[in-house]
């Protein structure tokens, strides 16, 4: 670059810098604010005693010391780097709300205690309570991956045949229309004494309740194919079989990933409900048993392991349809 | 099998086919009303020749090419391929839309491998892929996945997609209809050349009449719908032919005239 500039040609005063300028005061805000947790954590005086508050408050000031000792090595970081700077301003807002939330629970006792615990206390369940939680994720993976593979297969197996063989849409149609709407949920009933166990009966639920989306949004996309595609298919010789795996099938899987990302939304809602009501296992009844015994911290620490569960479930198809949809242009991020 | 060693050797077999339309009529049902397109159409192309059908937009040129290629059957007449009744789709006779209807989902390879694949020609794939991309200048977008084509590149991937399996018989549907008015000169040229080169019968739909002119060596010129003859010209000009070349001139006058449109 330098002394390349031919003569009469004005330099340019500053080449555009490469990145934007991330202040690394970014970084120390958070790591700041983190120590600032710590402290009200460790040195305010608080209402109950409670057995974690000095892991919690040492954990808040581990990370805020380590936030400021990557402050100023954050730009040689590479990959590592760049997220960082990039998710300082969460990690901030997040060490203030939990300080927030430490101050009106743990330390001013300002909202009623059962009901809502403080941030210690959810720590002390993953503490404590681990296998109890990590067998429920278990349970509730198993479940869910049996049910939702059922009727993920189930629902692309008919919404192609419904879109491609005539008679099949002639019966399964009004079947569908008829049945489809009707939430998963509400066979919850008869499910459970017409199966012979609980589990077996919720398998049904969720596949249920993942089939009726993937149907609909596989039929669509089959019937949606450009006739052209078809065309253009037979004239170059191709068979039946040709035409229904390679041309509508590929044609409509963007619509099927719709439905396949619908149906995993409605199987983590039966999933719970049956889990609640039926299968002794399972985060849905995790939660339902903490909250029989009141036990408020165990409930939130299973709700945060349940949204984890469900965003690391949706994330995974996401990944799963960007790598097959790559020639897609404008995909949704997840 | 048969088919699969023939491809191999392109240069083995015939070159283009006899095509015979002997009076086809045709109609569409548009809410239960015939609605007729084609009125005893009858037409004959020698192996090897290129013929160009002209007329307005919308008459039934393209219901005819899509009989010719045995999407659909005629309601009434004949189609033959060299005296063979045409009873269905056949890769011999192949189709080139207006839009390239390239697959979104495949590459370029992929797309112009899918004839090949269709019929299960597993063997020395590639390299007719690969030939066939030569062929119409696509070597290096061969990872491509269409949306990154230019119109003009899409075009040539959909004219590759045809050729790589030999036809004997190329049907083109107003193949440059969406194309730029530069493009669509390279795009006129390349088909005489390919044309020139692998000696396929060619049947060209087309509303621009120097293009028919420029290309074809007979112009068929269509009525308004129901599509019926209304005249054949003969283009003797020798290729390549220029747009002001005095023959062509005096037979784009007339055309026009043919088609009630000031000259």
């Amino acid at each position: 670059m330098s002394g390349s500039i031919t003569a009469g040609v004005a330099p340019r005063a500053a080449a555009p810098p490469r990145r934007l300028p991330q202040p690394p005061w970014r970084i120390v805000l958070s790591g700041a604010a983190w120590l600032a947790l710590a402290g009200v954590t460790l040195g305010l005086p608080e209402a109950d005693d409670l057995p974690e508050t000095a892991a919690f408050g040492s954990g808040a000031a581990a990370l805020g010391l380590a936030l400021l000792a990557l402050a100023p090595v954050a730009a040689r970081l590479g990959p590592l780097g760049s997220r960082l700077r990039y998710g300082s301003p969460w990690f901030t807002v997040l060490a203030l709300a939990l300080l927030v939330w430490e101050a009106v629970t743990a330390k001013l006792a300002l909202l009623p205690m059962p009901f809502f615990p403080p941030p210690q206390a959810i720590l002390e369940v993953f503490l404590d309570d681990w296998p109890k939680l990590g067998g429920s994720i278990l349970a509730s993976l198993i479940l869910l991956s049996g049910g939702y593979a059922i009727g993920a297969a189930t629902g692309f197996v008919l919404g192609v045949a419904i879109g491609t063989f005539r008679a099949v849409g002639y019966w399964a149609h009004p079947v569908l229309r008829f049945v489809g709407p009707l939430p998963a949920t509400a066979w919850l009933p008869l499910a459970f004494f017409v199966f012979p166990s609980s589990w077996s009966a919720s398998t049904f639920l969720v596949a249920l309740a993942t089939g009726f989306p993937v149907t609909v949004l596989t039929w669509s996309g089959v019937a949606g194919v450009n006739k052209a595609y078809f065309d253009v298919a037979r004239t170059l010789g191709a068979s039946r079989g040709f035409l229904i795996l390679r041309v509508a099938i590929p044609a409509a899987l963007p619509h099927v990933f719709v439905g396949l990302f619908m149906g995993l939304g409605g199987s983590f809602a039966v999933l719970v409900v049956a889990e609640m009501l039926g299968v002794k296992s399972g985060l849905g009844w995790y939660l339902q048993w903490a909250q029989g015994w009141a036990a408020y911290a165990n409930m939130y620490a299973a709700l945060i392991v349940m949204a984890l569960m469900c965003s690391s479930l949706i994330t995974l198809l996401f990944r799963l349809r960007d790598r097959l949809l790559a020639w897609q242009k404008g995909l949704v991020q997840w | 099998m048969v088919a699969a060693a023939t491809l191999e050797r392109p240069e083995a077999r015939a070159a283009g086919a006899r095509l015979t339309v002997e009076s086809v009529s045709h109609a569409f049902a548009i809410r239960g009303a015939p609605l007729p397109v084609l009125d005893r159409v009858s037409l004959d192309v020698e192996p090897g020749g290129f013929v160009a059908l002209l007329g307005p937009s919308g008459c039934g040129k393209s219901t005819l090419l899509r009989l010719v290629a045995g999407l659909e059957p005629p309601d009434q007449g004949v189609i033959r391929v060299d005296g063979d009744l045409v009873e269905g789709p056949d890769p011999s006779r192949l189709l080139v839309f207006q839009d390239p209807t390239l697959y979104p989902w495949r590459t370029v390879r992929g797309n112009v491998a899918l004839g090949l694949e269709a019929r299960g020609v597993g063997r020395s794939r590639a390299a007719l892929v690969d030939q066939a991309l030569g062929l119409v200048g696509l070597t290096g977008f061969a990872d491509v996945y269409p949306h990154q084509l230019s119109g003009g590149m899409a075009q040539r991937a959909a004219l590759a997609r045809a050729l790589v399996n030999a036809p004997r018989l190329l049907l083109l549907d107003e193949p440059l209809g969406k194309l730029d008015a530069l493009t669509r000169l390279a795009m006129q040229a390349e088909i005489l050349r390919l044309w020139q080169e692998k000696r396929f019968t060619a049947l060209l739909v087309t509303h621009d009449v120097e293009e028919a002119l420029v290309l074809a060596e007979r112009v068929i010129v269509l009525s308004d719908r129901p599509a019926a003859i209304r005249a054949e010209l003969s283009v003797t000009a020798p290729y390549p032919r220029h747009r002001d070349d005095s023959e062509i001139v005096r037979l784009r006058r007339e055309i026009l005239g043919i088609l009630g449109q000031p000259t």
